[in-house]
């Protein structure tokens, strides 16, 4: 029952990645991705990690979809931008692209099979708790949070950079970085 | 999680065609709000792999590793987005094809 479970959330999660690859309208597109993101964490769940699923749909599916949609207001498309992807989705555009991405996957594939050729490998079963992860986050991996913690502060910095002229010039409200 | 037990390779196979979705939409969409969400699409495959692993051994280092991902999804997308801004103040459009040159001409 638990495997039906598993196997139609990885359907749903494959259908919705090509549907929201596949839209001509980037807030489709978005909606889409929320439920691909959706399914995975109901993947991460099945495998016995509850965190990270908790994790994948408060960051992924809320905070940086968030974004998304609000940089897709702020632009504003509209039907001409539409009209404009849908005449960049046509097949001559997508034979050469889709051909290495299948190639590619199907040397994936032969590198799976060469691996597990001796054993079949099963996932546990066993589950991961938040207490583990966090003791393993702030013990060993202490480093990493450090430098995770710096990335996310030159993000922040570099995203303050570049939108900040934007937002000055829609206002109008000082002369601004404008150049 | 009632012993869910699922081969490792079905997961990495769903693992490798979600990465390869991914990579098709980088290589084919021109606008870079899909250019950004396809990259989101890689990283989270990836992110699928490492959970993977973490649940076949039982241990947390697959978990931290998918933390460290998240960061640098979030860190990358803030930064993308705000070259969204300026790339659609600056041609007026989205097409990637647009922005090729680092300098102003």
């Amino acid at each position: 029952m638990i495997e039906v479970l598993f196997y139609s959330a990885s359907v749903i999660a494959l259908l919705a990645t090509i549907l929201a690859l596949t839209r001509s309208n980037a807030a489709h597109a978005l909606i889409y991705l929320i439920v691909s993101l959706l399914a995975i964490a109901v993947l991460f769940f099945l495998m016995g990690a509850p965190f990270a699923a908790a994790l994948e749909i408060l960051i992924y599916a809320g905070a940086i979809m968030v974004l998304f949609v609000f940089v897709i207001m702020m632009l504003n498309l509209g039907e001409v931008g539409e009209a404009q992807e849908r005449g960049w989705l046509s097949v001559k555009s997508w034979i050469l692209p889709g051909i290495m991405a299948a190639l590619l996957f199907i040397e994936l594939l032969i590198a799976l099979s060469i691996s597990s050729e001796q054993t079949i490998a099963l996932t546990s079963g066993v589950a991961v708790p938040p207490k583990e992860v966090a003791m393993s986050l702030f013990g060993p991996y202490v480093l990493a949070v450090e430098i995770a913690s710096m990335l996310l502060l030159a993000g922040l910095v570099g995203a303050y950079h570049l939108g900040r002229r934007f937002i000055v010039r829609r206002e109008g409200v000082h002369e601004g970085g404008d150049s | 999680m009632g012993g869910l037990q699922i081969p490792l390779e079905h997961v990495l196979v769903l693992s490798a065609l979600l990465f390869c979705c991914g990579l098709l939409g980088l290589m084919l969409r021109r606008n870079i709000i899909f250019m950004l969400v396809s990259l989101e699409v890689m990283l989270n495959a990836s992110a699928l792999a490492f959970i993977a692993a973490a649940a076949k051994w039982g241990q947390a280092d697959g978990q931290v590793i998918f933390l460290l991902i998240l960061t640098i999804a979030a860190a990358e997308v803030s930064v993308g987005l705000g070259l969204v801004l300026q790339i659609q103040r600056r041609f007026k459009t989205l097409d990637m094809d647009a922005a090729t040159a680092l300098k102003e001409r």
